[in-house]
């Protein structure tokens, strides 16, 4: 089985897309595979918990890894105590190990 | 001694219009602190990042004049990359595609970047333990 | 080490006038050419790529008129004989209300659920 690590960069309120990459990550979790999403830029207004954070908890319970970006979190305001259940923030640096360690990372 | 990890980036986006940019150099940022062999193919509107005529400027909304304003020159933060790889003990081999140069009349690069094309990612690629590609809209 | 790679493309006609080209088939094109092995998704509007009858001919700006304008239909059947593979996902198709006989012989459908497998067929995945 794979690793998978979709950065995900659009902000949820302005793209339907990012219900294709939870639903693509939940059958690649179910498939077997290891798949970490790192929410970046206006992903990250998924982060905090709201309408739009429902999705990425429910992926997180699923035991796909749900991350957000320090920096893109510190840039708009967002708190770490007004995240969703399941998200964790992370440094950009893991992103930077996964590719390194040949992991299937792919940009969205 | 553990080998040298190789990295591949792709970027398309020009200077000044997209967050992604910023990304893409957090990334190469962190990657060239780290000492690896990075290559990034500037594809498309990237390939205006390495300009050589990028110009800072005074900013009158702010009340701050061209020194104080501190304008980010996207061939500045080329440069200084280039150089970080370097003292880290690595490199990074920035390949701007040569008709997207032609096209946009972008042949002014600052030193450093080179003229490549779509046969210098695959190549890149083939070498490298991980590669990303970030695409535009 | 990529070898075999799945170019995922879902931006379309963004900058295909200016370029006569959609970027990101051009360059799996030139890739080709340099001995890269690859399948190209389409999913989303990129799906509309796909279908026969686009014409994107007769513009001209101040009487400077465009000679080749890009027809997508035409470099994804380039694409197919060179095996590089076109897939399109069968509910972005659907959903844009149309049916597989308006797209290009020897486009593959996929279900969207199918996605995941596809992934697994390929070295690695680019998402333009």
């Amino acid at each position: 089985m794979a690793q998978y690590t979709f950065i995900s960069s659009r902000d949820p309120f302005e793209s339907r897309d990012c219900e294709h990459t939870m639903s693509l990550a939940s059958e690649l979790r179910r498939s077997g595979n290891e798949v970490t999403i790192f929410l970046v830029q206006n992903g990250v207004f998924g982060a905090r918990k709201s309408v739009a954070s429902q999705g990425w908890s429910k992926l997180a319970r699923e035991g796909v890894r749900i991350l957000a970006d320090t920096f893109s979190l510190k840039e708009r305001g967002i708190d770490h105590g007004r995240l969703e259940s399941g998200i964790e923030p992370a440094e950009l640096d893991l992103m930077v190990d996964h590719l390194a360690e040949g992991r299937r990372v792919i940009w969205h | 001694m553990s080998e040298k990890k190789k990295i591949t980036v792709s970027i398309m986006d020009g200077p000044f219009e997209s967050a992604r940019t910023v990304t893409a150099m957090r990334l190469i940022d962190i990657a060239a602190t780290r000492g690896y062999d990075i290559t990034v193919f500037a594809y498309e509107g990237a390939v205006s990042l390495a300009f050589a005529k990028q110009t800072a400027h005074a900013n009158a909304v702010h009340g701050r004049d061209a020194g104080e304003e501190d304008h980010p020159l996207p061939r500045e933060w080329i440069a200084a990359l280039m150089q970080t790889a370097t003292q880290n003990g690595g490199s990074i081999d920035w390949i701007n595609c040569g008709l997207c140069v032609d096209e946009r009349g972008m042949s002014e690069s600052i030193p450093g970047p080179r003229r490549g094309s779509p046969a210098d990612l695959w190549k890149a690629a083939e070498a490298s333990d991980g590669t990303l590609i970030i695409g535009t809209r | 080490m990529a070898k075999r790679v799945l170019q995922i493309i879902d931006a379309p006609y963004r900058c295909t006038v200016e370029e006569q080209d959609d970027p990101a088939i051009w360059i799996t094109h030139a890739m080709r050419g340099a001995g890269g092995e690859f399948g190209v998704l389409l999913r989303g509007s990129a799906v509309n790529y796909a279908v026969k009858g686009q014409d994107a001919s007769g513009l001209s700006f101040g009487g400077r008129k465009q000679t080749q304008p890009m027809n997508p239909e035409h470099e994804l059947a380039r694409l197919m004989e060179k095996d590089v593979p076109v897939y399109v996902v069968q509910e972005d198709v659907e959903e844009r209300g149309l049916s597989a006989g308006e797209l290009l012989p020897g486009v593959r459908s996929i279900n969207r659920t199918g996605v995941a497998k596809l992934f697994g067929e390929f070295d690695a995945v680019w998402h333009w």
